[in-house]
């Protein structure tokens, strides 16, 4: 643990390493503020002055961490007020958190915590950067979902962050584009359209794949590779030569442009995801069980539902998500095999891009995060059901 | 010994006991142990496959059937001698290296095989079929169309002018059908007019046409074109040939078929034969139409060997033209020649696909490396928790994804407005980071992302952290250590990753389609084109079978490397 360590860390000196450091940051924000107001330079130097300033107040005069870091957010949030206002003083409080935390991060040495005490400054700086980096890859994953949700309650019709937004003013905030969503029938029947084509398709791909998932894990089944290979086709081929193909195709035999079409052919693109996890959840099935409720005199039909379907039911659950989030996502197929009778949310979304229409498509997207959040934390929660399960069940 | 065969054995080994030493071990039933056995194997067997059928067959119907049509498409070529059926024989003999047109037989033919494709509106196909191939046959075709029943006319006009009897519907109907049809067809008219009498529904198939004995041999070009009407009266107008009088066309046939063969009415009876020979004795004297000469008249375009010559390249059932079009070569009469400079795009934009794929996939190494190392050598807990904001995205709709980076670099976008803000960019020179190709690259970077981390990290969670702390111990530095030890054993998860990551950008459409305007678009953003818009079906079916051919290629690649078995859903 790092409290057995900090003893024998050496202090960082705080003239030749901390203040020098923290002014660097301190110069930083002042070059951004400075820049954003016309006045680099002086932004620049006033910056490094307030950011050593700063540390050789807290270092020298702040022991304890926590009320040093709400006096460095006073502090900032005061400035901040001075130079910009409200929003000014929302942004200082954010500069100042991070410029306390570098502060006490710094002179405290918890900065050598998660290295070996042999590594020297440059091994130490190397592993410090890298997590920098790997913090801004971890930024370029999540802001841009997380950018257009505040964007979603804009007021106006724009696609981006408006002055009275950025001023923090409720006035710059809104639920119409909520509002229309549930009130516009182009969304609303965009809606209906997508809930009723996913729960079908997922109903036929989880059917069906179960059924085929357990007949391929039993121990002899001919052309096995074969047949897993076209079942897990679906996934393979790009979508839009599938959906080349099924739009020959059902437009030969008239499915083309129909609902029917529609859900089978989403059916199709689920059914490589039903399969690997279903067979994924089969591998670890104890095959005993289905003996020995077959020996107290069960049927086959009884054995399944009663002794395997439970058993297997998380990740027929996860295989059934995984099909409905393909059907309720998907859009090239749907494009090409559907018309506009069968127009789903995602083709609606796209159309809305196209067009640029209105920022209702952010709305729709924040709403469709959220789904997606409760999604993977329910299938994480299945995954460790199952596992659980699996550990619990004999041999 | 097999997992499922367990009871069988079990009920065998207690018989072995049982049974005397000498002859072949016995099942409980009486058969050889060795049979029973393969019974019961056979039996699991065929459980298994009966378990897995229904979804094979769903899966070859909605989704092998219709990649086995794309791929046919991309092939077929029927379209010509479907609509020019006897041009395309008789063209066949013509040596397009002459320089003249077609002789006066072609020009006949294909003015039979144009009137009936134009009265059945399929004549407009073609036309665009072969515009594909040679430019302005499209509206040759159309034009032509319009103007070909003048023809026709001529022997129409004369006919009725030698007994107004052939202006009659029912004159045609009695000389081309059966009797047992006539009967047929009288009876339907009949409960038809009932039936609308008294106001009820009648939805009684209408009778399929049938000809009379001998009418097929004896005038068989008057039978051909009939043919055509009565299936063209039945499916379109959902009318028997009692309802109209046939196409000009008809009477042009009637006359070349009664010049031919002038006793052709013997083989008829009663009044038809009597018509029939009336207008076989008239025929000699009727004013006679130069094909060649009227079919000039209606399109000058067709004096043009040209046209002939591509009508015969392309007149075969199969055709390579879309593959070599989708290659930027073209099928001429002398032979495979490159595309007109102009029209060469899709070799580059071939190239273009694999250039942003390979970018694709070089920016999601780099920026996927650093997460999966950190993500496999954190302590679970904390690794769990990061791994959600690797698995946030991964969930997210693709659209949703696509619209943030629109948001994100349009030039009135966040980031636009960010720089401005900063003084970074000047209001007035807003960078362009949309509707080009680093757009794509940037959205598609982050879409696929997660496919490269995935695998990576899977790969790394089972390298052991022993084999890097021995080289350490045995005196590398950091650097050699990682990149002697620890890289090489992360290889497999980079290719697995890179393969996966390359296979799903090259068939991407969204999100180029959105964000990637004129540079940025990808190959398949053509193929959608081909299909919806420009409807060159055939193009763009050759089209995707290349795709589909490297695609399937880098999984077999990727089968070999990581084997299709291991593939995880995270």
């Amino acid at each position: 643990m790092s409290s057995i360590d900090l003893p024998s860390t050496p202090k960082p000196s705080l003239t030749g390493f901390v203040l020098p450091i923290v002014a660097v940051a301190g110069a930083f924000f002042g070059l951004v503020t400075g820049s954003a107001k016309d006045s680099t330079l002086l932004g620049l130097v006033i910056g490094a002055v307030v950011g050593a300033a700063l540390a050789y107040a807290l270092v020298g005069y702040m022991p304890n961490r926590r009320l040093g870091r709400w006096v460095a957010i006073g502090l900032f949030a005061a400035i901040g007020i001075l130079v910009g206002g409200f929003p000014g003083a929302v942004a200082g409080a954010a500069i100042g958190a991070v410029m306390g935390w570098i502060t006490y991060w710094l002179s405290t040495g918890a900065y050598r915590h998660n290295v070996p005490i042999y590594y020297t400054a440059p091994q130490v700086l190397w592993h410090n950067s890298y997590l920098f980096i790997c913090g801004l890859v971890f930024f370029f994953l999540i802001a841009p979902i997380l950018t257009i949700m505040p964007l979603s309650f804009n007021a106006e019709n724009f696609f981006t962050f408006t002055p009275e937004m950025l001023a923090l003013d409720p006035a710059g905030y809104s639920l119409k584009h909520y509002r229309d969503f549930f009130t516009n029938p182009n969304w609303q029947q965009a809606m209906r359209n997508s809930v009723q084509i996913a729960p079908a398709a997922t109903f036929i791909s989880v059917s069906l794949g179960t059924l085929a998932a357990i007949g391929l894990s039993s121990e002899h089944v001919p052309f096995r590779r074969p047949i897993m290979a076209i079942l897990i086709s679906p996934m393979i081929v790009p979508l839009i030569i599938s959906a080349a193909g099924m739009y020959f195709f059902y437009s030969r035999v008239g499915l083309q442009g129909t609902y029917l079409g529609v859900v089978l052919a989403h059916a199709a693109l689920g059914i490589p995801f039903v399969i690997i996890t279903v067979t994924a959840t089969l591998v670890g099935f104890d095959n005993s069980l289905t003996r020995a409720s077959a020996n107290m005199g069960a049927g086959p039909v009884r054995t399944f539902f009663k002794v395997q379907m439970p058993l297997i039911l998380p990740g027929v659950i996860s295989g059934g998500l995984f099909a409905f989030i393909t059907s309720f996502d998907e859009i090239v197929v749907v494009l090409f095999v559907g018309s506009a009778g069968q127009k789903t949310l995602p083709w609606q979304m796209f159309t809305g891009l196209r067009e640029q229409i209105s920022p209702t498509i952010l709305a729709v997207a924040s709403i469709l995060v959220v789904i997606s959040i409760a999604l993977l934390s329910t299938v994480e929660l299945l995954r460790r059901r199952s596992e659980r399960l699996r550990g619990m069940s004999p041999g | 010994m097999s997992d499922g065969s367990d009871a069988t054995n079990a009920d065998g080994a207690r018989r072995v006991s049982d049974s005397s030493d000498d002859g072949p071990v016995l099942a409980a039933d009486g058969r050889p142990l060795k049979q029973s056995l393969q019974r019961a194997l056979r039996r699991q067997k065929l459980r298994a496959l009966g378990l897995i059928a229904p979804l094979l067959i769903f899966i070859l119907v909605t989704f092998i059937a219709p990649i086995a049509d794309m791929l046919f498409r991309s092939v077929e070529n029927q379209i010509v001698s479907d609509t020019l059926p006897q041009t395309v024989q008789t063209l066949a003999d013509w040596d397009p290296d002459s320089g003249e047109l077609p002789g006066q037989e072609v020009f006949r033919d294909f003015y039979f095989d144009l009137a009936v494709a134009a009265q059945r509106k399929k004549h407009t196909q073609l036309g665009t079929r072969l515009n594909y191939e040679l430019t302005g046959v499209s509206s040759l075709f159309r034009r032509s169309g319009r103007r070909i029943d003048d023809i026709g006319e001529v022997y129409m006009d004369q006919f009725e002018d030698l007994n107004a009897a052939w202006g009659e519907e029912m004159t045609w109907a009695r000389l081309m059908g059966s009797e047992d049809w006539l009967q047929e067809q009288e009876a339907w008219n009949a409960d038809a007019a009932a039936a609308d009498e008294a106001d009820r529904d009648f939805d009684r198939p209408l009778p399929a046409f049938e000809f009379g004995a001998d009418v097929r041999a004896e005038l068989p070009r008057t039978a051909a074109v009939f043919d055509e009407f009565a299936h063209y009266m039945r499916t379109d107008n959902q009318e028997s040939v009692m309802e109209d009088e046939p196409w000009e066309v008809a009477y042009a046939a009637l006359y070349e078929d009664l010049m031919a063969n002038p006793d052709a009415a013997a083989a008829f009876s009663g009044e038809n034969a009597t018509i029939l020979s009336e207008a076989a004795d008239a025929v000699p004297k009727f004013q006679a139409v130069d094909y060649k000469a009227a079919i000039l008249e209606t399109e000058e375009g067709w004096s043009d060997p040209q046209v002939w010559a591509t009508i015969q390249t392309f007149s075969p059932d199969y055709t390579t033209g879309y593959f070599l079009n989708a290659v930027d070569l073209q099928m001429t009469p002398d032979g495979i020649q490159a595309q007109p400079r102009d029209q060469q795009i899709y070799v580059l934009l071939f190239k273009r696909t694999l250039f942003m794929s390979l970018m694709i996939m070089g920016s999601c190494v780099v920026l996927g490396y650093p997460i999966a190392y950190l993500l496999s050598n954190l302590p679970l807990r904390e690794s769990n928790m990061l791994m959600i904001l690797v698995l946030l995205p991964f969930w997210t709709s693709l659209l949703v994804r696509t619209s943030a980076w629109k948001v994100l670099l349009q030039q009135q976008g966040v980031i636009n407005d960010l720089l401005v803000w900063l003084g970074l960019v000047a209001d007035d020179s807003r960078l362009v980071m949309i509707n080009n190709q680093f757009g794509t690259i940037v959205a598609m970077t982050h879409i696929l992302l997660p496919f490269m981390i995935l695998p990576l990290y899977s790969v790394m969670k089972t390298i052991p952290p022993s084999y890097v702390r021995a080289a350490k111990s045995l005196g590398a530095t950091n650097w050699t250590a990682f990149w002697r030890v620890y890289f090489p054993q992360s290889v497999p998860g980079i290719g697995a990753g890179c393969i996966l990551v390359f296979i799903l950008s090259i068939g991407y459409y969204i999100t180029p389609e959105l964000v990637g305007g004129t540079t940025g678009t990808f190959i398949s953003n053509r193929i959608a084109y081909h299909i919806s818009s420009s409807l060159n079906w055939g193009l763009a079916a050759a089209l995707g079978s290349i795709l589909l051919a490297v695609v399937l290629l880098l999984y077999w690649v990727y089968d070999k490397i990581v084997g299709i078995d291991n593939v995880s859903l995270g």
